[in-house]
């Protein structure tokens, strides 16, 4: 590693370190932004030499990444990973830089950021996972993301994929890629999947699959396939099992557990009893103490998608349910998606609308019949109401109630 | 107000036009007749099926490039029952890409210049960049309407052909973002029964006398029992007062820009 390197590692973590002492941050993406100010190709450096995976999608990638480095580390392959979710370049340089030893980096990248990394990485393997919309306002639309992961499937033959099959989006993106591993997941939610990507007439999802009549694109045969809560595998069925809540994350167990199995060639029992009990990924799933000393657990809900899946969970459940919503850059500064998704489901519940956005959201519940108080603060309103409490946050509130918990 | 039948609401081609909660609008209106004692069902048209003539109000939503051509392909092929049903009396809201799709030609994501479905004399071009944000909009006074609150996320540029009237003067954000001959701001189109818009969030929850407008069309009246709108009356000011301070800073900045 150059000198210039060595001193912009340096100067990075002192960075990083006064971000986190005056209390500013986790320090991660100001070390990392110090770090490739001094040494702009550090990526290239802090990655030389080692096995770099990437994992990307709209929903789960931090979890998919941190279940894949498990499942490595239950191997005993020593793993290094941006586990805090810091995904860009900056966060990425700090994340490597912190840990210059293993050989194997699993690491979570933004969908945008992935073009503009692989190269500076050299990275082998893509795990990709879904694209659907999330802060429109912010990044454009999920077209946009498609077209540039299909120019780096396109532009790099040695590039090993491992991709969901269900989603078209990502499908489309990978056809270009030599070397791919399907593993079909499931397409729960398809809102944005209506038309072909090739081709952009309809597609027909009558038989549980996807299908354009017009030009032939569908989805494609997976030797992985996610069965209720069994990965079917071409060497027999395995049982998932997992600690983790919900169905999305035995979607993210699949994707990850179907890397390590087919790619880095590792006993499929073996890496699924190494992801099986983890309760907690980056503070998703943790818990917050309530004033009256009860727990309340705490669940992020970035996008559509991502809530309907929470909804979902939740509905059969007698939890109460504090919605805590912001529309920061971070989160979307546009709330309209509210509408886009099932809050229906939480009919019966006690209910409370909270954030910055509180009557946004009070004014969807209303809508839909939801009876609910009003509470701006996410614990405040979790007090307030009986039994378990789960809260479902946006991003920045995210972040906010699970500061200290990563 | 007595009706025989429940009012219609009709959610087109959801799937495609439905990128910005555009199920909220269909939502707000069914809900509102339902309030006020009057039977109401969406009536969602999948795409690829023809759009009925039976239906009393007809929602476009915005949706993204590919969609929206797929979109208008299937609109053009049922632009008759349109027709009928206009004639009949049926009510039209657009919003976003379903306003541009209402006017006679736009420019998909490629370039081309499609047709629309020419129900009313507009144009929409890509413009530089994208038009994000809080929107407020003085609605035409002849509406009778209290000010409009939304939010815009759009590339278009949307020119209204001559003698076609806007649904309002834009206070705070871009709308059509193309400067009117007095130099004013205008958003969406307003002709007969018709309302087109570039405001979401969704529009109808954060504006409900806009809804009871549309609502008041299709029933016959203009005295719609008013509902205890407590907590969109809070919203509305939050949203309102938030606009505002976003307008004058955006107005400052200018001043500067132009002071050098």
């Amino acid at each position: 590693m150059s000198l210039r390197a060595r001193v912009a590692l340096g100067a990075g973590r002192a960075a990083g370190w006064a971000s986190r002492v005056t209390g500013r941050g986790a320090g991660t993406q100001v070390s990392g932004r110090v770090m490739l100010a001094i040494a702009p190709d550090l990526l290239e450096q802090v990655g030389s030499g080692r096995r770099c995976a990437i994992v990307s999608a709209t929903n789960g990638k931090t979890t998919t990444t941190r279940l894949l480095a498990e499942a490595l580390r239950s191997a005993g392959i020593p793993v290094t990973s941006n586990h805090t979710g810091a995904n860009m370049p900056a966060g990425l340089a700090a994340a490597l830089g912190r840990d210059p030893e293993p050989r194997v980096a699993v690491l979570e990248v933004d969908e945008r950021w992935v073009p503009r990394v692989v190269d500076p990485l050299a990275a082998e393997l893509l795990v990709l996972g879904n694209l659907t919309r999330d802060q429109l306002d912010r990044f454009g639309e999920v077209r946009s993301i498609a077209v540039r992961w299909r120019e780096v499937c396109g532009s790099h033959p040695n590039l090993a994929v491992v991709a969901n099959a269900s989603d078209p989006h990502v499908v489309w993106s990978v056809e270009p890629a030599t070397d791919v591993t399907w593993v079909a997941l499931g397409a729960p939610w398809r809102s944005d999947a209506a038309t072909c990507p090739r081709c952009a007439a309809l597609l027909d999802w009558s038989a549980d699959t996807f299908a354009c009549r017009a030009c032939g694109f569908a989805q494609p045969d997976a030797p992985y396939r996610l069965d209720g809560e069994v990965l079917v595998t071409p060497e027999g069925r395995i049982d998932l099992d997992l600690a983790l809540p919900g169905a999305w994350n035995r979607m993210n167990a699949a994707l990850a557990l179907t890397a390590a199995i087919a790619h880095f060639g590792i006993d499929a029992e073996r890496a699924a009893a190494g992801i099986r009990d983890l309760e907690m990924v980056s503070g998703r799933f943790s818990t917050r103490r309530l004033a009256d000393g009860r727990d309340a657990r705490v669940l992020l809900a970035k996008n559509p998608a991502g809530w309907t899946e929470v909804l979902r969970w939740l509905a059969p459940t007698d939890t109460s349910v504090v919605l805590a919503v912001n529309a920061h850059l971070a989160d979307g500064r546009d709330p309209s998606w509210l509408f886009d998704v099932p809050y229906e489901l939480l009919r019966g519940k006690p209910v409370a609308a909270s954030g910055e956005r509180a009557l946004d959201v009070a004014v969807r519940l209303d809508y839909g019949d939801v009876s609910h108080v009003v509470e701006r603060d996410p614990l405040r309103a979790a007090n307030g109401l009986p039994g378990e409490v789960v809260v479902v946050a946006s991003y920045t509130q995210f972040t906010h109630l699970t500061r200290g918990s990563w | 107000m007595t009706r025989e039948s429940p009012v219609r609401i009709g959610l087109v081609y959801p799937d495609l036009l439905g990128t910005y909660g555009d199920r909220g609008n269909a939502l707000v209106l069914v809900e509102r007749c339902r309030r006020r004692g009057v039977e109401a069902e969406i009536v969602e048209v999948a795409a690829g099926e023809p759009l009925p003539d039976s239906l009393d109000v007809y929602l476009f939503g915005g949706g993204e490039d590919d969609a929206q051509v797929m979109a208008a392909a299937g609109m053009r092929a049922s632009s008759a029952a349109l027709d009928r049903a206009r004639g009949g009396g049926a009510v039209v809201f657009a919003v976003c890409a379903g306003l541009q799709l209402l006017g006679t030609s736009y420019a998909a994501g490629d370039g081309d210049v499609l047709d629309g479905l020419g129900l009313v004399e507009l144009e929409t071009r890509a413009g530089e960049g994208r038009c994000i944000g809080e929107v407020v909009v003085e609605p035409d006074p002849s509406l009778r309407l209290r000010t409009l609150t939304g939010f815009e996320n759009h590339g278009g540029r949307t020119r209204l052909g001559p003698g076609v009237g806007p649904l309002g003067r834009v206070t705070v954000g871009h709308g059509n973002g193309v400067p009117e001959s007095d130099g004013a701001t205008v958003d969406g189109v307003l002709a007969d029964r018709l309302i087109g818009t570039y405001l979401h969030g969704p529009v109808l929850p954060r504006n409900p006398d806009l809804a009871d407008l549309l609502l008041g069309w299709v029933l016959g009246t203009d005295a719609l029992t008013p509902l205890g709108d407590t907590l969109v009356e809070e919203l509305r000011a939050e949203r309102l007062h938030e606009a505002r301070l976003r307008g004058r800073r955006a107005r400052r900045r200018d001043r500067r820009l132009t002071r050098g």
